[in-house]
């Protein structure tokens, strides 16, 4: 048995020595992993105009997704009244702009400069199944017609919400989709069991009806959002 | 690792600490510990193998260090301090990961960081390692560690190969092996152009974590079946 005066000192050295390694090792992590976390996010952007890029985004280093950031893409801060703000898309969260009024919300815009021409990147944010969906939708420079997207999610189904982000070919749907008929009136796109309505509509995902709906809302409402900074901003 | 010694370090009993949780005494198909984060990280191969090093490190290196200190710890707080090793060294893996590979990292989430209330662990360092010297503690978790990871491998090989047609997926060597490959996931990942039985449909159950479920019942059938040491214990 040892005395509770050996106990209280054995609990706080080893206290000490355990938070010594462990603050040392965040410290030393710390850049690397901040640096990761950037190019994670860099990574999700870029995979909405992957079709359009010089290079497949797998085998572009972490370097080059900086250099390609740093030299070709335009990032832009909104208001929600369409207006420039100051800032720089990529610093914007999105998770935490969702909580505040819609009213508040300030809406990361990247545009991408590439030999196709200029393409609109805008961020959307919703709820799913289970947890928060978002995606990056791509847009050409008449911000009508969809390029290409990319979603991810925080908790759907394995197989089958989850399957936005998983399966290729989902976010491959969206290409060629128009957000506006032929009137000029807002239609976005949506996700359908059955798609009746092609120009503006997409394959769902079988066995994730929920999801799929809170993609559809997500679009309705999120592109929506951007409405008033293409009026303000048509060429 | 343990190859690398010297012969009369690694003797007979040696060999069984680090044999026994492969086969007879398999933390998962046998004791039945450690099924949660079996059933939620198997989905893919590449997932099973990361968090099979990082249970492997953490259950080695945990032995160890409370083997070295065990005539130092009190036993009134003998499991506060196993705590404080275990999740010192799951968050120097959390770490690490982060900085070394992030996407895997977010794949894993918090199944990283649950290896703290992981019982193959804790039970190792509570039945093992607080009696036997370091050494053979180290053995204990490597042993038990690598019994954990090859279900996790053979449950992710199973699902991912009937589930997705694809090994590795998610690492840099994908390989596309029954299904019909897909196209356009050649914009995203590089692929490997042929692969077999292209009539097959992916099996959804698979991807659900409930299918580890049938096939670590599976495991364990097939594993009693043949060895028939295990049969006589329930």
């Amino acid at each position: 048995m040892h005395s509770t005066g050996y106990i209280i000192k054995f609990t706080v050295i080893m206290t000490i020595i355990a938070g010594l390694i462990l603050s040392g090792m965040f410290y030393a992590t710390e850049p690397i992993a901040k640096k990761n976390a950037a190019v994670f996010k860099k990574r999700a952007i870029l995979s909405s105009i992957s079709s359009l890029l010089d290079k497949p985004l797998a085998q572009m280093s972490d370097d080059e997704v900086m250099d390609l950031f740093a030299q070709k893409m335009e990032q832009k801060v909104l208001n929600m009244d369409g207006a420039v703000v100051e800032g720089k898309a990529e610093d914007l969260s999105m998770a935490a702009e969702a909580k505040l009024d819609e009213a508040d919300r300030k809406l990361p815009l990247f545009t991408y400069d590439g030999k196709d021409g200029k393409v609109n990147i805008i961020g959307i944010y919703g709820n799913g199944l289970w947890d928060k969906i978002w995606g990056y939708i791509a847009l050409k420079s008449d911000n009508k017609t969809i390029v290409g997207s990319s979603f991810d999610h925080k908790g759907e189904t394995p197989g089958l919400g989850a399957e936005i982000k998983d399966n290729p070919t989902f976010p491959h749907r969206f290409i060629g989709k128009t957000i506006f008929d032929d009137a000029g009136q807002y239609t976005s796109v949506k996700v359908m069991k059955k798609v009746t309505d092609p120009a503006h509509q997409v394959d769902g995902i079988g066995g994730a009806t929920l999801t799929s709906n809170g993609v559809s809302e997500m679009m309705v409402r999120g592109i929506k959002y951007y409405l008033p900074y293409f009026k303000n901003n048509k060429n | 690792m343990a190859d690398k010694e010297k012969t009369p370090l690694f003797g007979p009993k040696e060999k069984r600490l680090l044999w026994d949780p492969i086969n007879d005494n398999n933390p998962v198909t046998v004791q039945i510990l450690g099924v949660c984060s079996a059933l939620a990280v198997t989905s893919l191969v590449y997932k099973s193998v990361v968090m099979a090093i990082a249970v492997i490190f953490v259950v080695a290196f945990s032995n160890l260090i409370t083997s070295l200190v065990r005539n130092y710890i009190p036993s009134q707080v003998r499991m506060i301090a196993q705590l404080v090793i275990i999740a010192t060294l799951v968050t120097i893996v959390e770490l690490t990961l982060k900085a070394a590979n992030y996407a895997i990292y977010k794949e894993l989430s918090v199944f990283i960081g649950l290896i703290i209330t992981n019982c193959i662990v804790m039970g190792r360092l509570e039945a093992f390692a607080m009696g036997n010297s370091p050494w053979r503690s180290f053995l204990d978790g490597i042993g038990n560690g690598l019994g954990y990871g090859v279900i996790l491998i053979i449950v992710g090989i199973i699902r991912e190969l009937f589930g997705k047609g694809t090994l590795f997926a998610g690492s840099p060597i994908q390989l596309n092996i029954i299904g019909k490959s897909n196209d356009l996931v050649q914009y995203w990942i590089d692929t490997s152009p042929g692969s077999m039985m292209a009539w097959y449909s992916n099996n959804g159950l698979l991807a659900l974590p409930v299918s580890s479920l049938f096939l670590i019942g599976i495991i364990i059938w097939i594993q009693r079946g043949r060895n028939k040491k295990l049969v006589d214990v329930s």
